[in-house]
């Protein structure tokens, strides 16, 4: 067997095409591996991983459920309890499409040690959908006329509290001081007098109290946190969040149901401390609109994303604020505003510099929404040396002018529009530098989180923290100082709305610095418009 | 050999050359990349296969399918590039490119992700998928490539 030249030029050609590619691969790869160690090295941010809380062992811990609306029904869920109708809806929903996942997902949900015990709604067609779903032979749900025998029945360990705003302090405040547990939706308290009034019955509880602030479980919250810490942003002097809703049901024009009536909606209770007016089926079901019963834009949707903030930052109470909108976009007899911005000031708050001692110092917060447009404008966290995108994925891009990353801009390892870090629970890996693969994903909003790629509902993880604290003892991540915060910030947003004017706070002393002549919860309270009323001035 | 038969193999030759290389740079590329993973192309899978390949992302699975996706990957670039064995080369390429056209699919009424141009029911993967069939159909490794040494040595030994 004998090869010329020619036969060998022929059958081997193949092979440098072979080494070349292979080579060309290899180096691209580990190249751009190396360029990624080498900023992940220097960034050394660790993501977060999914809480451990211990078991929720012993005896089923007893609920009693106050208020079973829209939101009490997604409570109940959280803790492994659908009505019929809504697994009904669901079937149908995932039947004609299959992407929505949600009686899947709820199925799936890990079992919670707990005992639905007992239910108080003053609209009978809810409470009787909460016994006919959830009692059984074996556990008979009982019917509460009032919160008060619920609290004092002694057949409750523990109360769920999903009622509207002005009935969050009185029922939180009535369990606290049974020792009974408390899990209370945002804001915590409907005035400032309030707050305080909860906090020291926090304070000299046995019992358990938690605030729905559900986003402390998604796990991107809590890696932010970390890239914070690190100084990854260098100081952030500004931070930018929003709403941006454009539905009926952003605006909180929620179904009226049609058998609601005097005759089955016990409607001074509903009142409570509200101003008496005649039965009013949209005050009953759209009662977010009104400052009577619920706190407008600044205390139903900037509370949440304050505290997401305050989460990730510790910031605390504002030094000051200034709020400014109107109600432009729903004019149907509400009289929250449905625009709103508001500038929190904190001029002593500083994340951490890269520059001359003293330079940096100071942030604003600024908040901005609106109900009359969708558009989804990110939350965005601005510093010196980089800029985080926080949303259920992180991304960080390095700042052009940064301090700290100068020399990797400079030798062009760092690129000003090019992800530095980018942390999606949904994916496997994190990745440095942005691929393809991590843009895939979609952003699938803030119900939820991941824990190992599986998406779960972060009310139940938050409500299973609860629990756990219940049992186990230990710390909600939410509880009442940081219900304090968020309930003082939220209310200090919506009276500087109202005033017209800058409300500020006395961290010495820990309250509101007193503007002569206002009395801050009666101009909290005034209903009729936002402006003052004479029985506001003192 | 006329002289159109010729040109036909050079080009076919180049086609499959190129084909080679294409499929050898991707299967290198993740092979030399631990954190690899195809659990985001097929997670996001769309059409009438999504099931199936949203069954693939388990635990169990995504590892084997990443594997397996490199090695197929590297057997088309390596027998296209070397110009051996490429029928067996251009069946795991036609299988392997079909995977990927069904994952996502360019059918009117889907959202098209991370794509270059626009496409309506034909794509690149899809060109390429034919590509490799006409690669099957005409086989030139024994005209340029490993192939040509072996049918020689054989030659070679039948005299």
């Amino acid at each position: 067997m004998k090869w010329t030249r020619r036969d060998l030029l022929i059958g081997l050609g193949g092979l440098p095409v072979l080494g070349a590619v292979w080579w060309a691969g290899a180096a691209t790869s580990v190249g751009s591996q190396k360029k990624r160690s080498e900023i992940l090295e220097q960034l050394n941010i660790k993501p977060s991983l999914p809480p451990a809380v211990p078991g929720i062992g012993g005896d089923p811990v007893r609920i009693g459920v106050i208020g079973f609306g829209i939101r009490g029904e997604q409570l109940t869920r959280a803790l492994g309890f659908a009505t019929d109708e809504w697994k009904e809806e669901m079937r149908l929903a995932a039947e004609e499409d299959p992407n929505n996942k949600r009686l899947e997902d709820f199925e799936a949900q890990e079992r919670l040690n707990v005992k639905l015990v007992g239910i108080c709604d003053v609209f009978d067609v809810r409470a009787e959908k909460f016994i006919n779903s959830f009692s059984t032979d074996d556990n008979q749900i009982k019917r509460y006329v009032t919160y008060k025998d619920m609290i004092q029945s002694g057949d409750v360990d523990a109360v769920v509290i999903a009622t509207p705003d002005h009935w969050h302090a009185p029922m939180s405040i009535e369990a606290l001081n049974n020792n009974v547990h408390v899990y209370v939706e945002k804001p915590m308290t409907h005035t400032v007098a309030e707050t305080y009034t909860l906090r020291n019955a926090a304070e000299n509880s046995e019992a358990v109290f938690a605030v729905g602030h559900q986003h402390r479980q998604t796990l991107s919250f809590s890696t932010a946190r970390d890239i914070v810490d690190k100084g990854t942003l260098g100081h952030v002097s500004l931070i930018q969040t929003n709403t941006n809703r454009n539905d009926d049901n952003g605006a909180w024009n929620y179904d009226i149901h049609e058998k609601a009536s005097p005759e089955t909606i016990d409607w001074e209770q509903f009142l409570g401390s509200a101003p008496t007016v005649p039965f009013n089926k949209n005050h009953f079901f759209r009662w977010r609109k009104w400052w009577s019963y619920g706190s407008g834009l600044s205390g139903d949707l900037l509370s949440h994303d304050y505290d997401r903030l305050n989460c990730v930052l510790n910031m605390g109470i504002p030094a000051s604020v200034i709020s400014s909108g109107g109600i432009y976009t729903h004019n149907d007899g509400r009289n929250v505003p449905d625009v709103i911005q508001v500038n929190m000031e904190f001029p002593d708050f500083s994340t951490g510099s890269s520059q001359a001692k003293g330079k940096e110092n100071g942030m604003t917060f600024c908040y901005s929404a609106t109900l009359g447009n969708g558009f989804s404008r990110p939350t965005i966290l601005m510093g010196h040396d980089a800029t985080m995108e926080l949303g259920n994925r992180l991304t960080v891009w390095p700042d052009g002018a940064s301090t700290r990353y100068a020399d990797m801009l400079e030798a062009e390892k760092m690129r000003p529009n090019v992800p530095i870090y980018q942390y999606d629970p949904a994916a496997k890996a994190t990745d440095a530098v942005s691929s393809a693969t991590s843009q895939y994903f979609a952003d699938k909003g803030l119900m939820w989180t991941y824990i190992d790629g599986v998406r779960v509902d972060s009310t139940f993880l938050h409500m299973r923290e609860w629990l756990s604290v219940i049992k186990n003892g230990g710390k909600v991540s939410c509880g009442i100082k940081e219900g304090f915060e968020e309930a003082i910030s939220a209310h200090m947003a919506g009276l500087s709305w109202k005033l017209g004017r800058k409300i500020e706070w006395d961290a010495a002393s820990q309250t509101l610095k007193p503007i002569e002549g206002i009395d801050f919860d009666q101009v909290l309270l005034a209903n009729e418009n936002w402006n003052i009323q004479p029985e506001m001035v003192g | 050999m006329n002289q159109n038969q010729n040109k036909l193999k050079a080009s076919v030759t180049l086609l499959r050359i190129f084909i080679g290389w294409h499929f050898l740079f991707e299967g290198v590329v993740k092979m030399y990349n631990p954190e690899w993973t195809s659990f985001g192309y097929l997670a996001t899978a769309q059409g009438p296969f999504e099931w199936f390949f949203t069954m693939l992302i388990g635990d169990a699975t995504i590892g084997w399918v990443d594997t397996l996706n490199i090695i197929a990957l590297m057997v088309v670039g390596v027998t296209f590039t070397l110009g051996i064995f490429e029928r067996l080369g251009a069946i795991v390429g036609i299988g392997l490119l079909a995977l990927y056209f069904f994952a996502h699919p360019p059918f009117p009424g889907l959202t098209q992700m991370n794509v270059e141009g626009n496409y309506w029911i034909i794509n690149k993967n899809l060109i390429e998928l034919v590509a490799c069939i006409v690669i099957y159909q005409l086989p030139t490794g024994a005209y340029f490539g490993l192939d040509y040494l072996r049918k020689n040595k054989l030659k070679t030994q039948e005299q």
